[in-house]
């Protein structure tokens, strides 16, 4: 990482917004604007618009594309459809896991991989390194590439408010040819203000909510055009502190937390992310088979009472026995309760099972829960 | 938020309002703010002695832990009951509601003005 901080191209507009700055991955990006509470509510009853430019880009293209990406990554890309996107793993030989990430499928020879901000080198050089007897070319477009999620339940009708943004005329060849009946992990290509965006119906809340993939340059003009839409369906600047609060309520992994290079998909629960049965060699697959050893810890839900936290990397404790750590922790603004996610020894992660927390010198009753903690209320 | 120049001020962001052998104790608008939102308070009892620069309480916000450290010996004389069911005052009225307990001082040690303490803020 180098010691100059890097700045998304949305930088200026965060100062105009008040926000506050953390250094994440290099970057300095905002962590809250004013509350990361209000934030994380908003969100949940309306809308929040994240940047999330720092994230990282790499375009995958070629005619053994498909065939590429099914060695290099977990899953088998190649039976996306056209505008179908996927949540995969790419793993090192040991079954390690490098990276999670998101791939789109944008057409017949060109994918699109969304990789952690903070692994998008690691990320480059692996998919590099595994280009050999592939025709194909992989290139990296996190410099020119900004991201923008608006997430919530107020955000279809947001998008479909923001002036000057519309569906490209190459997305009504497309069935699912509306933002409003675009399913979730599918994309439509749009413009803005006859720039390119790519529109995907994902995210990283548990809410519904849309990612918009535009060039650098034209970034600022589309956040300004989502939040004048946005003005009077709730829609507020949301930070990473409210982005963290509700990806651990939604049950989603974060890499550097939930998952790394020494934890397999397995453990984490992520088995059914690497497609085993699809044909032929991917990296990681002799290690998959393998499995992991039958003590392996596992990835499991922690609901508590009262107010006090658990936090990441603090010990688990089955009578005095240390039986595991935390991995992330909050007190649940949604849900008004502790809930944290741990690695514990198999032997107690059944779902009811109550475990200790050193919460700084205080041990404090956990009972395992399944994931995730908040679901939203679907139509 | 400027710091009030009537108070004194330590490194890890306590404030304290002296008045003769006693003193209000709370975090800086600085603290409150570096923490985020603050989600629950953790105090010292009433009666309960306390060490200058000793770890005496908690401030946690949705994202991290703070922790409250004596400004000064002494005694803790009172609570501030309000804020521990409404942790939220620290970051609306941290020099006003959001104060957090009263001390009897035994020992006091050196304390910043509010001018040194807004130079090592840098803000």
């Amino acid at each position: 990482m180098s010691d100059t901080p890097r700045y998304s191209p949305l930088h200026a507009v965060h100062e105009s917004l008040g926000a506050s700055f953390t250094d994440f991955a290099g970057f300095m990006m905002p962590v809250r604007y004013d509350s990361d509470l209000a934030e994380h509510h908003a969100v949940r009853t309306a809308a929040g618009i994240f940047d999330i430019s720092h994230m990282a880009e790499i375009s995958i293209t070629g005619p053994d594309a498909g065939a590429f990406l099914d060695y290099a990554l977990a899953g088998k890309l190649s039976a996306l459809n056209i505008g179908q996107a996927k949540y995969s793993l790419l793993l090192n030989e040991a079954g390690g896991i490098i990276d999670d990430l998101v791939i789109y499928r944008l057409g017949e020879t060109h994918w699109l991989v969304v990789a952690n901000a903070g692994n998008r080198f690691p990320a480059v050089e692996a998919l590099n390194h595994r280009t050999t007897g592939f025709d194909v070319n992989v290139k990296d477009e996190s410099d020119a590439t900004a991201l923008i999620a608006v997430q919530g339940p107020n955000a279809l009708d947001i998008l479909q408010h923001t002036v000057g943004l519309e569906l490209s005329a190459e997305a009504h060849d497309r069935p699912e040819n509306t933002l409003e009946t675009l399913k979730y992990y599918w994309s439509l290509p749009a413009v803005f203000l006859g720039n390119p965006v790519l529109i995907g119906r994902t995210g990283y809340t548990g809410e519904d909510g849309f990612e918009l993939y535009i060039d650098v340059q034209h970034a600022a003009a589309l956040w300004n055009a989502l939040m004048v839409a946005g003005e009077s369906r709730g829609l507020v600047p949301t930070g990473l502190a409210c982005r963290d609060t509700l990806r651990l309520e939604a049950g989603m992994p974060l890499y550097g937390h939930e998952l790394n290079l020494t934890t397999a998909p397995v453990q984490a629960g992520l088995g059914k992310v690497v497609a085993l049965s699809k044909e032929g060699d991917f990296v990681g697959r002799a290690a998959a088979e393998k499995g992991v050893a039958a003590d392996a810890p596992v990835l499991v839900g922690l609901v508590g009472e009262g107010k006090r936290a658990a936090r990441a990397d603090y010990e688990v404790y089955s009578g005095e026995n240390k039986v595991g750590v935390i991995t992330s922790g909050a007190l649940s603004p949604t849900l008004e309760y502790p809930i944290a996610m741990a690695f514990v020894d198999p032997s107690v992660s059944e779902i009811g099972n109550v475990i200790d927390v050193d919460i700084r010198g205080t041990r404090l009753p956990y009972t395992v829960t399944a994931l995730p903690f908040y679901s939203r209320k679907k139509n | 938020m400027a710091n009030p120049s009537h108070l004194k001020y330590t490194e890890e962001h306590e404030w304290l309002e002296i008045n003769g052998d006693s003193a209000t104790v709370g975090i800086t608008a600085y603290a409150a703010e570096k923490l985020g939102d603050v989600v629950y308070v953790e105090l010292p009892k009433v009666g309960s002695s306390i060490n200058a620069g000793t770890v005496v309480g908690e401030i946690e916000s949705t994202k991290s832990v703070g922790e409250l450290y004596a400004p000064a010996s002494g005694t803790v004389v009172e609570v501030n009951d309000a804020v521990v069911a409404s942790p939220e005052l620290v970051n609306e009225d941290p020099f006003g509601a959001g104060w957090l307990i009263k001390i009897s001082i035994t020992d006091m040690p050196a304390l910043l003005e509010a001018d040194a303490y807004t130079a090592l803020t840098g803000e």
